[in-house]
């Protein structure tokens, strides 16, 4: 039964500058809630974000990992922390 | 490509995809959802007085297989509007929050709708008949 940081450390290591907060929701090891943040994610629709994120785990989706409930962002977009460099640049 | 005529319950869930403008595919119905995020799927095109179509892919595990097959995606719900996959319930929140939702749907973000629960009901039938037809 995978733990939330499995899971982390599974979607940190296979999407390129992703960061992933995990929680297991149920504390049962089969329901996830997972933000996940990745210069990756650029360019995508959100359905081939979320994708990306769940290609990660295969078929282990709806077996052993009953829910992975996610939420994926690019840095940088408005509104989003990591607009500081820009500032700093034109300061 | 020699399994198309394998694949009955693939093609029934490709024409139901085809012939809905928005259809959700759920644990459960509209009116008995057998899962958390089916039933806030459902509550949220309720709550937007939407038309759509419902299938059960409870009834055979092969429903799930197939639809994920075309879909690409894993999990359950699956919003799908004019043809195309919309998201499952994640998405479908985070598009509800910020009225996407209801512009996908072609519907005014402004609630001055009509009876809801005769358009949910009138049309779920249509969805949960076509593939069970096929499974027969």
């Amino acid at each position: 039964m995978p733990t939330a940081e499995e899971i982390k450390q599974r979607i940190e290591a296979a999407i390129p500058g992703a960061r992933a907060d995990v929680e297991d929701y149920t504390g049962g090891g089969d329901h996830f809630r997972a933000t996940v943040v990745s210069p990756a994610f650029a360019g995508c629709s959100r359905i081939q974000q979320h994708k990306l994120v769940y290609g990660v785990f295969g078929d282990e989706i709806g077996g052993p990992i009953h829910a992975l409930s996610l939420k994926t962002q690019v840095p940088q977009e408005p509104g989003v922390a990591g607009g500081e460099q820009h500032a700093a640049a034109a300061t | 490509m020699s399994d198309t005529e394998s694949n009955p319950i693939r093609d029934a869930i490709a024409e139901a995809i085809a012939e809905h403008d928005t259809i959700l595919f759920m644990k459960g119905t509209p009116e008995a959802p057998a899962c958390g995020f089916s039933a806030r799927t459902v509550a949220m095109l309720q709550s937007l007085e939407a038309p759509f179509a419902a299938v059960d892919i409870l009834p055979d595990p092969r429903i799930r297989q197939e639809l994920s097959a075309i879909s690409g995606w894993p999990t359950i719900p699956q919003l799908f509007v004019g043809g195309e996959l919309v998201g499952g319930c994640d998405i479908v929140t985070e598009m509800y929050e910020s009225g996407e939702l209801a512009e996908t749907l072609g519907l005014e973000s402004s609630e001055g709708a009509t009876a809801t629960q005769t358009l949910a009901s009138e049309s779920q039938p249509a969805g949960f008949t076509q593939i069970e037809n096929r499974l027969g």
